[in-house]
């Protein structure tokens, strides 16, 4: 019995590390931005209390609400961009690209951007689209423009363009490994059957990737959903999302409750996205 | 011969509520080899991983050569495993993995270099020392997990599933090859297996297991010939299940009506008339009658439905005039010409003797 | 007679049956071939873009190209600021990479290994940072600090980093322990190895990559990190804090030469994570 004690003890020491930092760092965090979210913005900065005015303010302020609205529309946007531009090429990649290193490469070449710092790669856009960017006066410069146009920059396709790019490896990757897991030979069974590769795709590939599909719109959404490096970069007046107005509560407004009282409310957005997508792709692998 | 291994009224029991071995007592002696038989979730597994220490008994106790070891963690057991899967650690080349197990015996690099050697000898792949698993073959890599674990010189080599991961031919050639190892190495072996012929072949006992309980322990031509119940006897071999009523009884034998027919069976104990019972008969011990002579065995008669060749043999179907089909399985010697045998939809006569006939409880 | 009737039947009918759909599969994978050649250029052109104005000579990021010069790494370098955010950047990341590799690593296996209450909310906490927005870490974390009185400082980034970067770490580590098949830990148990010998000699040299790998991951994403550190850090700047708090001011090209080189220092890392991954590869044939 004695050895069982010691064995018990190291496993007390492999969970008590991790449990104990989530308690500190996690948890206790979270813990205190709630509270936070229902103190009340007192000169200099807030005092304690308890009342759901910062929500209030949140859910019925047209300023707050137009924010919410808008960074939810976005975030959509930047998730149907990816994936139609990731479904075809991972697709594309699976099933139809018979070399198989070209396949590790072109896929690599997707993820590698990762890698490549993300304030940067949305600095690069800003720098294109800008009035004395690249593209305008490429476009001067080859007689298609007469003079620079504003309509690239410091708007909401702007923003919707950069958050794509930074975020497409995130759809790419799940979908990418759903349907590499699934057996070649279904759609061969399929056709086999009888079905013709469109209703094959519709009927079967398409069924079997949605854990893939439903992974990375959760990873794209969520990930724009709390950006503010972008809207700041390119995002201009009427770009500003959810974290830029965070961003500005815990700065120049110094409203830290109301600041924390948004957190709380993009995290349980975010909770729930998870929990959503958790159950659909659950739903989904019971399926088949 | 004193026994090496005692397993005492061991059960085990799952989440409170699903049993997966029911009072199972049983022992090994020294230098035996002994499988456990049973297909998957009968509680064969288990038994041999409470008795390596990789899970401990809800309740009963396991002795290992006189020593209580039931709750021994596996380092502290003088016993070895063969994983079904070999287990050999990836990152290791042969040698440090047949080393491995000394070295943890606080054995200087030297000596178990020299022991590593040996044991490869042992297995016949000398050469193989400094390559790394994944260049090995899964026959070589069988073997070389059989070196790993035996270098040891454990009190019990346990072997779960060992051939079960191997291609048809290679299994035949390793149990032969693993038998012989465990007459030349003298270590009590215990294996689990699901495979039948595994088990007739290697062992020296065999313990047939049903549901987490033991259904026979016998030698494997007790097992074969005398099976105690029909479960053994259908998961051992193949046999012809014939309802039947007891008709009379006359010293060792008995009078049933079984087929359509009046059947004489060999048995003992106590049968009382009209009881309604069951007998089996394995279809190799059925013959083909001389039309027309009658033996001095049971006869029973029908006809033939289906004829199937297997190359070594041909087993025929025949519909007894009752109505129940059996099957007979018959070698085909150079002599007996297909054309010899009767052909299908015609009506044969078939004899067994009264010793070949079993008798089992009725269906329920 | 009648077998011939229907050879030939047969053959009739095979040489009229044409190999459907040919060129329509021809003008898919065109299709496709040309869309992917799109995507790459959407992903790679900006990056171009970004490293070939680090090299012309004027100010503003203009076609054409004016002329070649190597200027703009040449400020960089005289730029003391830059170099203390590049130090701190390099302290930061170290440090936050070992500490959330402490923290990571007994938490896959606890994951993998163990059953115990509260595994799931457990579970979904260590890899909630993969999907919530950096600036809730950042936030409910100076939250904390302000409420405790502590000072933001590096170090209290570097708390922030390992927290965000633990779900990295534990996803890459326990998708190989989960690869690795749990008779190896048996077999080393049964063949005389006590707990921590079995994890020094059997576990952790089949994690080896995995664990190089996520290191390296963790080191890369924490050294680009902006959300968390923009809430936690005190008086000094990190790297990207710095580069961001410099576009405030606008599109220079001495911001395209620190990205240029920063887009070198990726690609070496790339290199080596992709070479890590084969090694690993190799390794789990073997499995």
């Amino acid at each position: 019995m004695a050895a069982f004690s010691t064995r018990r003890l190291s496993s007390y020491m492999v969970l008590g590390i991790p449990i104990a930092w989530i308690i500190i760092f996690m948890l206790v965090p979270y813990g205190v931005l709630l509270t936070y979210s229902f103190w009340v913005k007192k000169y200099p900065l807030f005092v304690p209390a308890f009342q759901f005015g910062n929500y209030i303010t949140v859910f019925t302020d047209p300023q707050y609400l137009r924010v919410l609205l808008r960074t939810l529309k976005i975030s959509a946007l930047v998730s149907l961009a990816s994936l139609l531009l990731a479904y075809p090429f991972a697709y594309f990649l699976v099933f139809r690209l018979k070399n198989q290193s070209l396949r590790v490469w072109l896929y690599m070449a997707v993820i590698a951007p990762l890698w490549v710092s993300y304030l940067l790669r949305a600095y690069t856009w800003k720098s294109i689209l800008g009035t004395q960017g690249v593209l305008n006066s490429f476009l001067m410069s080859t007689g298609i423009t007469t003079e620079p146009s504003t309509i690239f920059l410091y708007n909401q396709s702007a923003m919707v363009v950069t958050l794509t790019y930074i975020f497409i490896p995130f759809m790419v990757m799940p979908i990418y490994a759903a349907l590499e897991k699934i057996p070649n030979n279904l759609s061969e069974a399929s056709a086999d059957l009888g079905m013709g590769p469109i209703r094959t795709f519709l009927r079967i590939t398409l069924p079997l990737s949605l854990p893939g599909i439903v992974a990375g719109f959760t990873l794209t959404f969520c990930l724009s959903f709390g950006d503010f490096i972008a809207p700041f970069l390119v995002g201009g007046p009427d770009g500003l999302l959810v974290a830029n107005v965070i961003v500005s509560q815990f700065g120049a407004a110094l409203n830290w409750p109301l600041g924390s009282a948004l957190s709380v409310v993009m995290l349980f957005i975010v909770l729930a996205i998870i929990t959503a997508s958790d159950r659909l792709e659950r739903f989904g692998q019971q399926g088949h | 011969m004193a026994s090496i291994i005692e397993l005492n009224d061991i059960r085990k029991v799952y989440g409170g509520v699903i049993v997966g071995v029911d009072h199972v007592s049983m022992s090994v002696e020294d230098g035996e080899f002994v499988t456990l038989l049973g297909p998957s979730g009968c509680g064969k597994s288990t038994l041999l991983r409470m008795i390596g220490g990789f899970e401990q008994p809800t309740a009963g106790q396991i002795v290992l050569a006189g020593r209580d070891v039931t709750y021994e963690p596996p380092h502290k057991r003088d016993v070895n495993m063969v994983f079904q899967d070999y287990a050999l650690f990836p990152h290791m080349t042969v040698g440090e993995n047949i080393s491995y197990g000394l070295r943890m015996m606080g054995l200087p690099r030297s000596e178990t270099r020299s022991k590593a050697v040996e044991a490869l000898d042992l297995v016949g792949l000398p050469e193989k020392i400094d390559q790394k698993p994944h260049e090995l073959s899964g026959g070589q890599r069988q073997r070389i997990a059989l070196a790993r674990a035996i270098v040891r010189n454990p009190k019990v080599l346990l072997l779960d599933e060992p051939l079960s991961a191997l291609d048809a031919n290679l299994r035949e050639q390793m149990q032969v090859e693993l038998k012989h190892m465990h007459e030349k190495v003298g270590i009590t072996f215990i294996m689990v297996t699901h495979d039948q012929t595994e088990a007739l072949v290697m062992s020296d006992r065999v313990i047939v297991m049903e549901k987490g309980r033991v259904a026979q322990d016998g030698t494997p031509a007790e097992l074969y010939d005398h099976p105690e119940t029909p479960y053994v006897a259908n998961f051992i071999g193949t046999t012809n299940f014939l309802p039947a009523r007891v008709l009379s009884r006359d010293g060792g034998s008995v009078v049933v009506e079984a087929g359509g027919t009046r059947i004489i069976a060999e048995v003992g104990g106590a049968l009382p008339e009209g009881e309604h019972i069951r007998i089996g008969i394995r279809p190799e011990k059925l013959h083909f009658a001389e039309s027309g002579a009658s033996g001095p065995g049971n006869t029973l008669e029908g006809r033939i439905e289906e004829q199937i060749y297997y190359g070594l043999g041909m087993r025929t179907v025949v519909r007894l005039a009752e109505g129940s089909t059996v099957l007979v399985d018959g070698l085909l010697p150079e002599a007996v010409a297909r054309t010899t045998l009767p052909e299908i939809g015609s009506n044969v006569r078939l004899s067994i003797a009264p010793h070949n006939v079993r008798v089992f409880a009725a269906e329920n | 007679m009648s077998t011939a009737s229907t050879d030939t039947a047969m053959i009739s009918t095979v040489s009229r049956a044409r190999k459907p759909g040919l060129v329509s599969r021809y003008a898919a994978d065109m299709a496709f071939m040309a869309f992917v050649a799109l995507l790459m250029a959407f992903l790679y052109v900006p990056i171009w873009v970004l490293i070939i104005f680090s090299f012309n000579d004027s100010r503003t990021l203009t076609w054409p190209l004016s002329g070649f010069t190597l200027d703009w790494y040449g400020t960089l370098f005289s730029n003391q600021d830059l170099l203390a955010a590049i130090g701190n950047s390099f302290y930061v990341a170290t440090s936050a990479t070992i500490l959330t590799l402490i923290v990571g690593i007994p938490a896959a296996m606890a994951i993998n290994k163990f059953q115990f209450p509260g595994k799931a909310l457990f579970r979904r906490l260590i890899l909630l940072p993969i999907t919530l927005p950096g600036i809730v870490t950042g936030i409910s974390m100076l939250n904390m600090f302000r409420l405790f009185g502590f000072n933001l400082s590096l170090e209290t980034v570097i708390l922030g980093h390992a927290t965000a970067l633990l779900s990295v770490v534990v996803t890459q580590v326990y998708s190989r322990l989960q690869r690795l098949p749990r008779s190896l830990d048996e077999a080393s148990a049964d063949l005389g190895a006590k707990g921590w010998q079995t994890f020094l000699y059997v576990t952790l040299p089949n994690l080896k990559t995995a664990i190089i790998g996520a290191a390296l991951l963790s080191f890369v994403l924490s050294f680009d990190e902006i959300p968390v550190t923009f809430f936690l850090t005190g008086r000094e700047n990190t790297l990207p804090m710095y580069i961001y708090s410099t576009m405030r001011r606008g599109v220079t090209p001495e911001i395209n030469a620190v990205g240029t080189l920063i887009v070198l220092a990726s690609l070496v890392l790339i290199v080596i994570s992709v070479i890590m991954s084969r090694e690993a590869n190799r390794s789990r044939q073997s499995l």
